[in-house]
């Protein structure tokens, strides 16, 4: 039995969407280096759709594969739904993470959710 | 494929491996037994007490077989802590850095009103010889600090410590696992009292190793229930697994000068070659080390995406961060030593075995630098601190 499944490992291995977005509308950095985790997303949202984006981590295989997948379920979504972006529906995506993995899900719900709430902040628009 | 993780554990030598098959076969029958067949296996095993003996420079009967070195390290404590209890000692000196097996015992003595002292390893992961006198008391029952430490391979001044104990008139225990088979060692002439060691780390089975006890050292026993061991551990003794175990360390003590010798040469390029590698740092002193153990962090880096990229390459080898050791917090080996959480996480461990070349450390080299690289490519710690936002600590 592997430690994780294919589809962690296909993330991990190949991470969609990394790096950085220069002309992001929406940042967020979650987590601490004292941990061993670090998530920064970047959004580019244009008419409520998040048309891009990208992400930078610092963390153990499930950490970037769980920023690559939750990367892959925004792009192209509708704020309102990506709002709704829970670490469960992220985990599912990758086929379930170990019991003691699950908080890199968290991480990435919540560095999507602040990266939300930047966008909210710089251009004073709501996010429903 | 280089398997670089035998601190973890060894590939089964051979020879140990046809001993445990032809005893199984041949050989099967209870030491305890009067008939012959019995005592057959008796003598087997008789033997193998002798040759352990004269590889760590002891007596047969100051060898009792365990299950492993957690098994020893747990009795030896134990029964120290026993026979200090009942002397009225309750306190017991060992080093911030041991193993768990040490570590968790201590912790559990503690809760029965034992107090602890642990000693500082300072950031070479050497323990200080007047600091063992100096922690000292009248009250102190048992010294225990490791031969060799498991994670970043610091050989310790255990004649000096050893001699202070002794000059105190305090029983010293150590946790030889990874040094027994791999350094030279003799346990009544360095003047060790106890001393623990486990056969899968010198190329002989799991679940078999050993617990000198210097003649005069009163041991209790972990397991009721028979008379073996001279009373201090019954069970059927696992007569295969421990005739192995005594060939595999024969064997490990004869090509003992030529493997440490090679290893320490590969051992060497290897931690050249990982320098070359901005803001890394070596884990442990550079020379008073085991000869196959190479222990770097990197920082900016997590340790098990480290490890499972350079199990892609074909590399198996060790991490100290929280992430592999299923806990939150990184090694507490690093954390001895003075490395901070951060950097603590992004930590390799490369233990090498005997037969590895020198194409393979360029192999391992070339590998790490790749991953190393790869991974700070998109980390955001390596973002701010190439930035200037972050200062290196490495």
């Amino acid at each position: 039995m592997a430690l994780y499944s294919e589809k962690v490992m296909d993330h991990f291995r190949n991470p969609r969407n990394v790096g950085v977005l220069e002309d992001a509308n929406g940042i967020g950095e979650v987590g601490n280096a004292k941990c061993g985790d670090i998530m920064k997303m970047y959004l580019r949202i244009e008419d409520d759709v998040v048309q891009d984006v990208k992400f930078e981590t610092f963390g153990c295989g499930s950490a970037i594969a769980s920023s690559s997948m939750a990367t892959e379920l925004i792009k192209g979504q509708p704020v309102s739904e990506v709002r709704k972006l829970t670490n469960k529906a992220v985990a599912e995506a990758l086929d379930g993470l170990p019991d003691y993995k699950m908080h890199c899900s968290v991480l990435a719900e919540e560095a999507i959710q602040s990266a939300l709430e930047d966008y909210q902040r710089r251009t004073g628009k709501k996010v429903e | 494929m280089i398997y670089a993780d035998n601190a973890a554990t060894t590939k089964m030598s051979p020879a140990a491996i046809e001993t445990m098959l032809s005893l199984m076969e041949n050989s099967w029958g209870n030491p305890s037994s009067l008939y012959a067949h019995g005592q057959n296996a008796k003598e087997v095993l008789e033997q193998a007490r002798c040759d352990i003996a004269h590889a760590i420079g002891a007596e047969p009967r100051e060898i009792i077989f365990t299950s492993g070195g957690s098994e020893a390290d747990n009795q030896a404590i134990l029964s120290a802590a026993e026979n200090g209890k009942k002397a009225g000692k309750t306190h017991i000196v060992s080093s911030a850095f041991e193993h768990h097996a040490v570590l968790h015992t201590l912790n559990k003595l503690k809760k029965e009103g034992f107090e602890v002292t642990l000693l500082d390893v300072h950031e070479n992961g050497l323990i200080v010889p007047e600091e063992v006198n100096a922690a000292i008391r009248e009250d102190t029952c048992l010294v225990t600090i490791m031969y060799a430490n498991n994670e970043i391979g610091t050989i310790q001044p255990i004649r000096e410590i050893a001699a202070v104990c002794r000059q105190r008139g305090v029983p010293f225990h150590t946790d030889a696992v990874q040094a027994v088979g791999h350094i030279p060692l003799s346990a009544a002439e360095e003047g060790i009292d106890m001393l623990s060691a486990s056969a899968h780390k010198f190329h002989g089975p799991k679940g078999v190793g050993f617990l000198y006890a210097r003649k005069g050292i009163r041991l209790a026993s972990l397991i009721e229930g028979g008379a073996q061991e001279r009373g201090r551990r019954a069970g059927t003794e696992n007569v295969p697994g421990i005739a192995a175990m005594a060939v595999a360390l024969k064997e490990a003590c004869a090509n003992l000068k030529q493997n440490a010798e090679h290893l320490t040469s590969m051992r060497d390029r290897l931690i050249l070659g990982l320098r070359q590698i901005p803001h890394s740092a070596l884990n442990g002193d550079p020379q008073r080390r085991l000869p196959g153990n190479v222990n770097f962090c990197f920082e900016g880096i997590e340790g098990e995406s480290l490890l499972l990229l350079l199990d892609d390459k074909g590399i198996q080898a060790s991490s100290g961060s929280a992430c592999t050791s299923g806990s939150l917090d990184p090694s507490h080996v690093l954390l001895a030593i003075g490395r901070v959480h951060d950097v603590a996480h992004g930590s390799l461990r490369l233990s090498l075995g005997e037969d590895v070349t020198a194409a393979q450390v360029d192999e391992m080299i070339r590998a790490v630098r790749e991953v190393v690289d790869y991974l700070r490519g998109f980390s955001p710690i390596w973002r701010d601190l190439m930035s200037g936002k972050k200062q290196f600590i490495l």
